[in-house]
């Protein structure tokens, strides 16, 4: 069942000459963990803006086509309404957190939409934990590190137990462990509660390999919309320069030089796993 | 030159940073420094411009301690580029952001310009010069901000993490760059936490775990050593990690790169079957 479908958006700031993401197609299916990534500037983040009704409704400017999230039309929909469906993950944390505490602002969304306090607590609790920060409770958010606020600003999202979350190069200012731990957070969401994912992100060593679904923007339109497998191997993945995995890189070097291995791997076990068999052939 | 003598730092707020850091870094060299959130990378790097005074120890930049020079005059000779674009950029227009530090330093309007031009050029920034910084992407104003910084020409530029929101090929732009400005003997210091980018750099590591040092030496070396990479919350190179999964076959393990990977890979299948 298809949560997301867009159809031909079109979308201009105000003020701006040209829209920034032009004839959007695309189709999410429900529970599936989805990549979105392209250069930088190509309209990853406009595009998830469009999803929780930022735009058209907190930004203006022109929005052409249809949009439909959760059976909702976005441009008919308030944001507080699509908020408890699709949670967002600013790119920069800064952006997201203002309160006095960390426990305060991961609370401030449930506050708002009236949960009980009881279920209130557990949900905090659950969402510090889950992301690794219950030591930062009582801590004020502008005095952590990029890294720390990047937790804070995913547990407050996680908190509203949102169907869809969208996070916007989450890890960005996270060390590689650290990093590789949000993946898993992400990834077990996505596969235990069947929360649908969509994931900008330039990391694709750390990323891809959790991945059902990949699209690729490039200049405001999307370029590439498959697979994982499928799209890193292709061409054309190459030339609009998306940093495919290394070792899908090493697969493709590997088969310049005739040497042929059983799969395309994403990640470093499958590329081990498919190499041992060639290297003990 | 910076040399970092037995340096402690403890902020206002009682958090300690810095607990005793020594090192020296020569001119023209190309460095990376490394480590878990919260390790005090940043920190660190804040000191070699004075942004940060040390409470304990000192640091001496060209034979100078940080304590007995203005910000002002550092900053003409160690350009540091923030991790967070939002924290530099103010201005209404690219153009003035970049322009910006050079009438602090009294450039004269003519050269100016040209610097100017120079670093929206060499950022591929042209098209924007006339745009509002906040008007721009995360990845772009990551670049406003470097650009703002290189246009006064620097000896030393130190980038806070500089790979945040930049895409494949911006990152490959970027290290030729760095390279490049590194060849013209400028000393380059990174902040960063992207390994792949370390991989294909290849500089000179030195790897934080609270405060402290903890390993100091080539990317080939410290990148390819599990104990070492998992005490600074890193995790090795993709490349890396394939051929740790298959020391048993004999292979080697501080592999970084893909070419040199295929290189390896290639030999081992031709002298197995010799």
């Amino acid at each position: 069942m298809a949560i997301i479908e867009t159809e031909n958006l079109t979308y201009t700031y105000p003020g701006a000459t040209k829209p920034s993401i032009r004839d959007v197609s695309l189709t999410i299916e429900k529970g599936e963990f989805v990549i979105l990534t392209g250069p930088s500037g190509c309209g990853k983040t406009t595009l998830c803006r469009c999803f929780n009704g930022l735009i058209p409704h907190f930004y203006a400017g022109q929005l052409e086509g249809e949009l439909t999230v959760a059976r909702l039309k976005v441009a008919e929909r308030p944001i507080y309404e699509m908020a408890q469906r699709v949670g967002l993950v600013f790119q920069n944390p800064e952006n997201q957190l203002f309160a006095l505490s960390v426990e305060k602002d991961v609370a401030f969304g449930l506050e708002n939409i009236g949960v009980p306090r009881d279920e209130m607590r557990k949900r905090v609790d659950w969402a510090l934990q889950t992301t690794g920060i219950q030591e930062l409770r009582e801590r004020a958010p502008h005095e952590l590190s990029g890294g720390q606020q990047q937790r804070v600003a995913i547990a407050c999202v996680l908190a509203m137990q949102p169907d869809i979350m969208v996070f916007d190069e989450p890890t960005s200012f996270l060390d590689p462990l650290g990093a590789q731990k949000i993946f898993e957070v992400i990834n077990e969401l996505n596969k235990k509660l069947g929360v649908t994912v969509i994931l900008v992100e330039h990391r694709l060593d750390l990323a891809s390999k959790y991945a059902d679904h990949v699209v690729i923007m490039d200049e405001g339109k999307i370029v590439l919309n498959g697979k994982p497998r499928e799209i890193f191997n292709s061409e054309a993945a190459r030339l609009i320069g998306v940093g495919i995995p290394k070792a899908t890189r090493l697969w493709q070097l590997l088969q310049e030089n005739g040497i042929q291995l059983e799969g395309v791997p994403t990640s470093s076990e499958e590329a081990a796993r498919l190499l041992r068999e060639v290297l003990k052939a | 030159m910076i040399e970092v003598k037995d340096v402690h730092f403890t902020y206002p707020t009682g958090v300690e940073a810095l607990k005793g850091v020594s090192l020296s870094i020569r001119n023209g060299e190309f460095v990376a420094i490394m480590g878990q959130n919260g390790a005090g990378k940043t920190t660190l790097v804040k000191q070699f411009n004075g942004l940060l005074k040390p409470t304990k120890g000192e640091v001496l930049v060209d034979g100078v301690s940080t304590r007995d020079i203005s910000i002002a005059q550092l900053a003409r000779k160690v350009g540091f580029v923030f991790q967070n674009p939002d924290h530099q950029l103010f201005s209404e227009t690219v153009e003035e952001e970049i322009a910006f530090a050079l009438r602090n330093f009294g450039f004269k309007e003519n050269t100016l310009k040209r610097r100017v031009t120079w670093a929206l050029n060499l950022l591929g920034l042209t098209e924007y010069r006339k745009t509002s910084p906040f008007m721009l992407s995360g990845g772009e104003r990551k670049r406003v901000a470097l650009a703002s910084v290189l246009a006064w020409n620097p000896k030393v530029i130190i980038l806070d993490e500089p790979t945040i929101g930049q895409d494949h090929r911006q990152k490959e732009i970027l290290r030729q760059f760095i390279v490049q400005m590194n060849a013209q003997g400028k000393t380059v210091v990174i902040v960063t936490h992207d390994v792949e980018f370390v991989a294909e750099c290849s500089p000179r590591v030195v790897l934080m775990a609270q405060g402290q040092i903890v390993a100091d030496g080539d990317a080939k070396r410290i990148l390819t050593d599990p104990d070492i990479t998992l005490r600074a919350a890193i995790v090795p190179p993709q490349i890396t990690q394939i051929f740790l999964g298959l020391t048993d076959l004999g292979l080697p393990t501080n592999v970084i790169d893909v070419s040199e990977a295929t290189k390896v890979l290639l030999e081992y299948l031709e002298g197995g079957k010799r």
